[in-house]
């Protein structure tokens, strides 16, 4: 393979113009699979969750799950589009060990909800993605490559199944091809994933974990000179994180402008893409693709849901984040950009309970997005997983508020509820971790210090009150940091006359 | 008691009641049948000895009683049985032994039915003469250098044979019914949905249905109240209540059928049938209109188009219903040699595992299905089968029930008709419109040709099974039913 000069970003937007489209699965959360009624655990023992019906054994049949048709029809609605009254699962034929069946049971040409958009706002402009179809179909298992330098099916040694998630329910969503982006396709891809990922999460249909494959998505890229047709497409997998999404599209813009630039076709491809070098590798020719021979699900009955359920799921619909987003960002008094770093520590729901449950925005806002966003992003654990609740960083700002508790103790007393120690006064009491409210203590404390330290002493009297610090912070040592800081230096001042 | 084998379900019931014999002795009776016959007629390719046993002696035991308790039974392998061989007469299967058992086979259990083993059939229920059976053809008790229909000849068989008083079939496009034809006994395909298709190994899931078999209508209704019934575990399973088959059956077998009235199918004009055939089949309307039947003449003008799209729409569904056996989860895997690839053991596995008539409709079906021919073939197909349903719902507004020949052709020797698939084909031509549009059916035997049976068929509108079973018994009744020679 002989390298070709690749030109710079601006430089290949300056003679091209880029098209996108994404396809986006997302695995719903129902409590079982799509056709049985296997649990659908993250992380379990391999094949400790499967049935004659997801291992495909001979005679068994699938039934459908309701749940997974009507988180379906939630996505849709979310996604502004119509449902259809009457639409049937589809097989698409294909070999490949990972899927028992060899068929997937998906949707072909009667998809549950189509026609439908999501505006997203890419530096205080606003853009509308159409959506062009949202279906519902079944995951498959995991293979595992065993014995290859690559832990890619090519050059293993033997290939190992877990059917744990074959039959878990997955939603496709595709939109139409989005032209007109410029520069900016790579960030508008990224703000629709991340969009599409708030508006489910807040559906509560799925955990929607780009890490976790829960949410996984496809970009489809092209480029055409300005004026001409659309270029061949390539779809790029194996995007597994928001900013990935953003780097594929651009790597994919640069790879094709340098293949154009010289004259090369482009190859109608699938590719895959590298978290470490953010390019893009071939995959699977399209050009040879399977024909899936799809046909309508005989084993199945047609779904039709019936429009006064889908009637009362709209009437039930949670607000939307981005009306959301609006209103709380009022509320709080905090711009765009703060609430978009809420959003991306998944920190929204958890400030507004905390709200709810007594504290100010502020203190709300520090705890969850200063600690403990922190912790959890040591752990590489959701914020909702840290161990503490929003009724406990309430009580704990409360603390805070009423004097009773100091930053640095507070701090102290949070690990504690972390820790499962309880609630924060329980903590602090237990940990003897309280601010030191009792004057006659605290003004021993302060004598002591002046008294140890005299020409400090001396140096306030003679107006230098900035010199107060090193007192107080021998004050704070004695009292091993359970003094009100404030109030200690008012002693000081006050006993050496200088306040 | 040596002649039990010779005894229907309902005569067992009655000595079982009156404590006669025991459910033991009856079982013992069909096993010691199937020793000492069927090395002659191959009906079985699995004998669950301890396992009839075990459940006769728990009727005996009064723990499990109902009007079909304690009289054995056998079941064609397409159908699972937990922890019996299950194979459905394909090597890809061989020795394979299933965890669960089909919800039809639960409710033989429930209704203390010994099985006594599992019947032989065409591969993967394709066929019509059970020759494409891996593990060799069955023979025809009423001549063993015949062949006993299929694809459940095996069933059919063991009913002839008086190895088994009842019988397990599916049938798809006949399957039940024209092995009852051909060996004289009876079969019923009940309403698609009417009985589970859980644990029914797929062939054609819009078509395959499950059914009873036995020796008279009476024992065949009883079989047919035994399995049907709503199963939530199928989504195509119909959630209404099981017409009284056995109730319209006792009524038919009373010798009246003032009122009814019988479409013959003005299509079906005889022509490649035998003439022994239409004779017995002329002769049984006859008897029918002496008990008070009308005869009405009705037009199917898409019936003629029922094979040619029934041979689309079964391998189209076989062709991905059979994907499944690939060698990675169960039974038969070929070439893995530790060198080959995955889609070589793959492909070795179907190669080696798979009969000729079953590659023959997977290449069928996969060609329908292909991108740029789907619309000329399975979607067209599909539309035919529309239209054949409008020519039986056209038909059931003005008479009761359809009647026609269950088969053009008596029981034809072994290799008469494998060398020219469509030949074969032709047997189901009478069978197969009612699989496209969904109804029940019956066979009932209705006299000999040259020696042979023959058989009667009655279609009925969807969910009303009862109608067709009333039919068939007053048929019995005028006829009688028919004995082969001696084994």
């Amino acid at each position: 393979m002989t390298t070709i000069a690749l030109p710079s970003y601006d430089d290949a937007l300056s003679r091209y113009e880029p098209v996108i489209g994404l396809e986006t699965h997302v695995e719903l959360g129902t409590q079982t699979k799509m056709f049985c009624g296997c649990r659908t655990e993250f992380g379990a023992e391999p094949n400790t969750q499967v049935c004659p019906v997801c291992l495909a054994l001979p005679g068994a049949l699938p039934v459908m799950n309701r749940a997974a048709i009507e988180a379906t029809i939630r996505i849709g609605l979310a996604l502004n589009c119509d449902i259809a009254p009457w639409c049937r699962m589809a097989r698409k034929n294909y070999f490949y060990p990972d899927m028992p069946k060899n068929f997937q049971t998906s949707q072909y040409d009667e998809p549950l909800c189509v026609e439908g958009y999501v505006d997203v706002t890419v530096d205080g402009k606003e853009y509308r993605i159409g959506i062009e179809r949202v279906h519902i179909e079944e995951d498959t298992g995991k293979t595992l490559h065993v014995g290859g330098a690559t832990g890619r099916i090519h050059g293993a040694t033997e290939s190992l199944v877990d059917y744990n998630r074959a039959g878990i329910p997955l939603v496709e969503i595709v939109t139409k091809p989005v032209p007109g982006l410029g520069a900016l396709a790579p960030d508008v891809a990224k703000a629709y994933v991340a969009e599409l990922r708030d508006i489910i999460r807040s559906l509560g249909v799925s955990d929607v974990r780009m890490e976790q494959g829960s949410l996984r998505c496809d970009v489809n890229t092209s480029l055409n000179k300005p004026g001409e047709e659309w270029g061949t497409r390539t779809e790029t997998k194996n995007v597994n994180s928001l900013r990935s999404v953003e780097r594929a599209v651009r790597s994919e813009i640069i790879r094709q402008a340098g293949l154009l630039d010289e004259g090369t076709r482009i190859f109608q491809e699938t590719r895959h893409f590298q978290e470490t070098t953010g390019d893009t590798r071939p995959g699977r020719s399209k050009e040879t693709a399977t024909d899936y021979r799809y046909f309508p699900e005989p084993d199945l009955v047609p779904i039709a849901p019936d429009p006064a359920w889908v009637e009362s799921l709209r009437a039930s619909q949670p607000e939307k984040p981005s009306v959301k987003r609006a209103r709380l960002r009022e509320d709080w008094g905090i711009s765009e950009l703060e609430m978009q770093s809420a959003v991306n520590a998944g920190a929204v729901e958890l400030i507004e309970e905390t709200i709810a449950a007594g504290s100010s925005p502020a203190g709300a806002r520090k705890w969850w997005l200063g600690e403990l966003a922190r912790r959890a992003n040591e752990q590489g654990i959701e914020l909702s997983e840290v161990g503490a609740t929003p009724a406990q960083v309430a009580a704990l700002q409360k603390l805070v508020d009423d004097g009773k508790l100091n930053d640095k103790l507070a701090r102290q007393v949070l690990e504690g509820v972390v820790a499962g120690e309880g609630d924060p006064a329980a903590v602090m009491t237990a940990r003897g971790l309280g601010v030191v409210s009792d004057t006659g203590a605290l003004q021993a404390a302060v004598d002591e210090a002046i008294a140890a330290n005299p020409d400090i002493a001396a140096k306030i009297r003679d107006g230098k009150v900035a010199a107060a610090g090193a007192l107080v912070g021998a004050v704070m040592k004695t009292t091993r940091g359970q003094a009100d800081a404030k109030t200690v230096r008012d002693l000081i001042l006050s006993r050496l006359g200088a306040s | 008691m040596s002649d039990l084998t010779r005894k229907t379900a309902v005569e067992l019931r009655a000595l079982l009641d009156a404590k006669e014999v025991s459910a033991v002795e009856v079982a013992t009776a069909h096993l010691d049948r199937i020793a000492a016959v069927d090395g002659q007629v191959h009906a079985f390719l699995h004998v669950d000895r301890e396992g009839a046993l075990a459940a006769a002696k728990r009727v005996d035991a009064g723990e499990i009683t109902g009007p079909l308790a304690g009289v054995p039974i056998a079941v064609k392998d397409v159908v699972t049985t937990k922890g019996i061989p299950t194979t459905a007469a394909s090597k890809i299967l061989e020795g394979w032994k299933p965890p669960y058992d089909a919800t039809i086979v639960e409710r033989l259990k429930k209704a203390g039915m010994p099985i006594l083993g599992k019947t032989n059939m065409d591969e993967f229920a394709m066929g019509s003469s059970t020759e494409y059976s891996a593990y060799g053809p069955t023979n025809n008790p009423w001549d063993l250098g015949r062949i006993p229909g299929g694809s459940g000849g095996g069933s059919a068989a063991a009913l002839a044979a008086y190895e088994a008083p009842l019988a397990i079939g599916t049938d798809t496009g006949g399957s039940i019914r024209q092995p009852g034809a051909v060996t004289g006994t009876v079969g019923a395909k009940p309403t698609y949905g009417g009985t589970s298709r859980y644990g029914l190994i797929a062939f054609s899931s819009s078509l395959d249905t499950p059914g009873p078999c036995a020796r008279t209508v009476e024992d065949t209704a009883l079989l047919h109240a035994a399995i049907a019934g709503h199963d939530p575990r199928d989504s195509t399973s119909i959630a209404q209540p099981v017409p009284d088959v056995v109730a319209a059956a006792r009524l038919g077998l009373r010798g009246d059928l003032t009122g009814v009235k019988l479409g013959i199918v003005k299509e079906f004009t005889g022509e490649g049938s035998e003439p022994g055939v239409l004779a017995a089949f002329k002769e049984s309307l006859e008897a029918l209109v002496k008990l008070g039947a009308e005869v009405v003449e009705v037009s199917c003008p898409n019936f003629q188009y029922a094979l040619p799209a029934y041979y689309l729409i079964a391998p189209s569904e076989c062709s991905s219903n059979l994907a499944r056996f690939d060698g990675v989860r169960y039974g038969l895997r070929a070439g893995d040699d530790g060198d080959r690839s995955l889609e070589e053991v793959m492909s070795l596995t179907r190669e080696a595992g798979f009969g000729p008539e079953v590659k023959r409709r997977i290449i069928i079906g996969t060609y329908a299905l292909s991108s740029g021919y789907y619309d000329a073939y399975y979607g067209q197909a599909q539309k035919v089968r529309t239209l054949i349903t409008r020519d039986f719902e056209a038909a059931f507004e003005k008479v009761d029930v359809l009647v026609s020949p269950t088969t053009p052709f008596v029981a034809f020797p072994f290799g008469s008709r494998t060398s020219d698939p469509y030949q074969m084909y032709l047997a189901d031509l009478f069978t197969i419109p009612t699989n496209l549009y969904g109804g029940p059916a019956i066979s009932v035997p209705c006299g000999l040709s040259e020696g042979l049976p023959v058989g009667f068929q009655i279609m009925a509108p969807t969910m009303a099974d009862d109608r067709m079973y009333r039919v068939a018994g007053a048929l019995e009744s005028a006829i009688g039913t028919f004995t082969p020679p001696a084994l």
